[in-house]
């Protein structure tokens, strides 16, 4: 059953590929030549990739129109669980090496290639109610402060800058990923988020960034790589070959991103 | 909808069909749904690494994360009796205009989902939200991120179970005898104290068991707006959610534990109490 299911898709994705190309060819210029992918991908990433993958996302279908690319935005480590428990996708893109690993332990995924790296920034309400202006204001019980789940990456690198900074740090909440810390800072139920630089900058106006200096903040890899079990293992190839090209590292710089070993 | 006298009911249910075998066309079914229902339960059972059982369990929040789930989903109940089975006779015993919409609105979280709910609860009662500002103002009590908002968010959800299970009973319940106490002169109050509560005792039993069991289950409206700590708002389904993300054998182990705890509560409840009402 699968692999007829699997058959009607493809066919049906080439009927839509080759229709749209029949089209609109014209009007569309990066979706001229190439492109015979064809099929739907799922991309596994990291909650902190979620608008400059959909970003990437929408290139890399107008590139490849045969190919559709589905988001699953959500903590790297529970979608490192999910895949070892055996959610169909075919791209896991995380928020750390040590989500990876499991997953490439597991027999998951190889070769991970580490696309982009991230830091840690405090976020604050615009108003910023509790004047907070270091990480050391977050050590005060008087800053309600939320952190991300230890085992999720945001949590971990936000333990190795308290670490770094020598201090302890007591939230009053462990989210279940970063941008549910960031949606407490947003809504003001908290003083203090600690979050990654990229968050405070999609974030806007809804929240305030207060910095944290070089020499105590600390900073994650963001491997990607196909899935093992992927059922469209050219798509996926080719969207992360896509991820690492020069105009992948474009929408990810604008988004704050840094390259990896920049 | 008519209702059986007791001597009716008693009638049917001695001659009606209890020993009789269940024809093929619902017992088939009626196995795979049970099936359903006990299988995954079972792969709980298999997988458990019964063998460091104490030594994963011991080293884990489970403790604290009980303590927290049992007295909150207690409290969350008790707060249910308290203010929604007189909510439920009003619902069931009054007429005013708007009463179907008050019926549809104090329901909605039944078919709402919790997540939903939990932000609702963060926009009201939140920091910032328009009752929970003045909460911080004037009185300086924050809700969010404390035990007490698990208590909110509980109440939230499972209130309406009881409600609802009370309100269907009062309607269904024969009005005859509340008539007769009144004819004898009890004044309303007492009519609802001696009558009314007597009458419907099973259903009230059943209702706070299910808005008990809801509670200790819930885990979209409290993550939302109690956020998770360990010890403080960390309750058994949120620690069994984070479990399976670092230590499965412990999210296995945590889930058989509160398994256990419901399935205690249920049987005891239902040996004392639930006859024919569960």
């Amino acid at each position: 059953m699968p692999r007829r299911l699997a058959v009607a898709l493809v066919a049906a994705a080439v009927g839509l590929g080759s229709a749209s190309c029949a089209s609109g060819s014209s009007d569309t210029p990066s979706a001229t030549s190439s492109s015979s992918l064809t099929g739907d991908i799922t991309v596994l990433a990291a909650a902190s990739l979620t608008e400059s993958f959909t970003t990437l996302g929408r290139h890399f279908e107008a590139a490849h129109p045969g190919v559709t690319v589905r988001f699953s935005f959500a903590a790297s480590s529970a979608l490192a669980q999910q895949i070892t428990d055996g959610a169909p996708a075919d791209v896991f893109a995380s928020a750390s090496a040590t989500t990876m690993r499991d997953v490439v332990t597991a027999g998951e995924a190889s070769d991970p290639v580490v696309f982009a790296t991230n830091s840690m920034e405090i976020a604050v309400p615009p108003t910023n109610p509790a004047k907070v202006t270091g990480v050391h204001d977050l050590t005060s019980t008087a800053v309600t402060t939320a952190l991300c789940q230890p085992q999720v990456p945001c949590g971990a690198t936000a333990a190795a800058v308290f670490t770094n900074a020598g201090i302890t740090v007591t939230p009053v909440t462990l989210e279940p990923d970063v941008r549910s810390v960031l949606s407490k800072v947003e809504l003001g139920e908290v003083d203090a988020g600690v979050v990654y630089v990229t968050d405070v900058l999609a974030a806007g106006e809804k929240v305030r960034g207060v910095e944290i200096p070089d020499d105590v903040n600390a900073s994650t890899d963001y491997p990607i790589a196909p899935l093992a079990h992927s059922t469209h293992a050219e798509a996926a190839s080719a969207f992360v070959d896509y991820v690492l090209s020069a105009d992948g590292a474009r929408v990810l710089s604008a988004a704050g991103f840094r390259q990896p070993g920049a | 909808m008519q209702t059986l006298s007791s001597r009716e009911r008693e009638r049917r249910a001695t001659s009606g069909g209890g020993s009789r075998s269940a024809p093929v066309p619902l017992l088939v079914p009626a196995i795979v749904g049970m099936l359903f229902l006990v299988v995954p339960l079972l792969g709980l059972v298999f997988r458990a690494p019964w063998g460091q059982a104490w030594t994963i369990l011991h080293g884990s929040a489970a403790g604290e994360a009980l303590r927290l789930s049992l007295w909150t989903s207690t409290t969350a109940t008790a707060i249910s009796l308290v203010v929604g089975v007189p909510l439920a006779w009003v619902l069931a015993r009054t007429h005013f205009p708007g009463l179907r919409l008050v019926r549809a609105l104090v329901t909605l979280p039944l078919v709402l989902p919790p997540v939903v709910g939990g932000v609702a609860l963060l926009l009201a009662f939140g920091r910032s939200g328009f009752v929970g500002q003045y909460l911080d103002q004037w009185f300086g009590i924050t809700l969010p991120f404390t035990p007490a908002a698990v208590v909110i968010a509980e109440t939230f959800v499972a209130m309406p179970f009881l409600i609802v299970t009370v309100e269907g009973a009062l309607r269904s319940a024969d009005q005859g005898f509340e008539e007769a106490a009144a004819t004898l002169g009890a004044g309303r109050m007492t009519v609802f104290r001696r009558v009314t509560v007597p009458l419907v005792a099973p259903s009230l039993v059943a209702g706070a068991v299910l808005c008990w069991a809801r509670a200790l289950g819930e885990f979209g409206a409290t993550i939302t707006f109690a956020g998770s700590y360990p010890g403080r708002t960390q309750t058994m389904p949120i620690a069994v959610y984070y479990a399976l993300e670092t230590d499965p054998d412990a999210a296995i182990l945590l889930s058989l534990v509160l398994l256990l705890v419901s399935v205690v509560v249920l049987v005891a409840l239902r040996d004392r109490w639930l006859r024919g009402a569960v």
